[in-house]
């Protein structure tokens, strides 16, 4: 993939995480003022195939952001060629990818 | 006048490629002496074989660009009250730059960089055609405007950080340049233009902090030229480029 679709990519899914992650922030600070405990979170975040849409896209986006970021830092502050620079970045990326997904998995309510 | 304002306390650096240091002289201040002058001056004086660059001296040319106090900047345009308060003063060849010998770089590679940006104006009609209009009212014409004056000097280029670390970066004025043929709506490759400057080494590397564009003594701003290409890679990629 060239260069400049890499960076499309990057501010692209840049695009699609800033409102997710304001949302996720609003839920977090809700949830914890409002002290509910890890079973009503479950249990919310079960009740409607909304969450598990909404973290699968979010998922999606950091799985395409963060390896064509991590990428370009490697490539200017370590001598690991192109090949091992992409390697690694695949690599983080597949696994944030499904750790990810697991996790939303988890939340969903799907698996019970 | 107390002593210090008397004298200049000069660190001039000699060498060659392989080696060299700051050798120290002592030249006396005058008034609205600019930093070339003190180089012409150590020449002249001290050190006959000194290599040294310059021609206009009156901040057209662009060729006297030297790292001063460890700023790049155009000697001939400096003015020695600006720079040593203090009474002393560092002079060295342009940063990012190979040295050819004392204060002369080697600015090959930066030329280079500017054809592997794509910089080289393609026209599309022949001699025989109507000499091509161009609207200088437009958009276009206003940002090719505003990074036509660059005359290559290299200021931007010692001043960038990344430049320093990653070789492969093509550099503030080159990615400048390809900016203006991309504003230039005679200039026929711009797709060959736009997909060199956002190639590896490209305007992805840039880190948007602007050292190029305080240095510049044209007052160009690289660091918007870079990012005007990118927005222009983006609206293309989304097919939305304009003219
Ligand atoms: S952009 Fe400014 S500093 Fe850079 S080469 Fe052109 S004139 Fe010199
Ligand atoms: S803005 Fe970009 S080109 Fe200018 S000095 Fe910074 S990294 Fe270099
Ligand atoms: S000698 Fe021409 S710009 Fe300084």
């Amino acid at each position: 993939m060239s260069e400049a679709r890499l960076f499309v990519l990057q501010r692209l899914s840049a695009l699609v995480m800033a409102p997710m992650v304001l949302l996720h922030l609003g839920v977090i600070l809700y949830a914890t003022r409002a002290g509910l405990s890890a079973e009503a979170i479950l249990a919310r975040t079960g009740s409607t195939p909304l969450w598990p849409v909404f973290y699968t896209l979010f998922v999606l986006a950091v799985a395409v952001h963060v390896p064509i970021g991590l990428r370009n830092v490697l490539r200017e502050w370590t001598s690991l060629g192109r090949a091992g620079v992409n390697a690694i970045a695949i690599g983080f990326g597949a696994i944030s990818l499904l750790l990810g997904l697991r996790a939303v998995w988890a939340v969903s309510g799907w698996a019970s | 006048m107390a002593d210090s304002n008397e004298t200049l306390t000069v660190r001039l650096w000699r060498g060659d490629a392989t080696e060299g240091d700051y050798h120290t002289f002592t030249v006396p201040r005058r008034e609205n002496q600019t930093v070339l002058d003190v180089v012409t001056e150590i020449q002249r004086r001290h050190a006959p074989d000194l290599a040294y660059r310059f021609a206009c001296r009156v901040g057209v040319c662009g060729s006297c660009a030297m790292m001063v106090n460890d700023t790049p900047r155009w000697t001939c345009r400096t003015h020695v009250s600006k720079v040593a308060g203090d009474g002393t003063l560092t002079v060295g060849p342009l940063r990012n730059m190979p040295v050819i010998r004392d204060l002369v770089a080697d600015m090959t590679e930066f030329f280079d960089k500017w054809q592997k940006a794509g910089g080289r104006f393609q026209g599309s009609r022949t001699r025989a055609e109507p000499m091509a209009e161009v609207d200088t009212t437009s958009k276009a014409r206003r940002h090719a405007d505003a990074s036509i004056e660059c005359i290559n000097c290299g200021v931007c280029y010692a001043a960038c950080d990344v430049v320093g670390w990653d070789k492969d970066y093509l550099g503030p004025a080159a990615l400048t340049r390809a900016w203006t043929l991309l504003n230039d709506t005679r200039h026929a490759d711009q797709r060959g233009t736009l997909d060199r400057a956002m190639d590896q080494g490209g305007c992805g590397s840039c880190h948007t902090q602007g050292n190029c564009m305080r240095a510049c003594p044209v007052g160009i701003s690289p660091t918007g030229a870079i990012a005007g290409i990118k927005r222009m890679s983006l609206l293309d990629f989304l097919g939305m480029r304009g003219r």
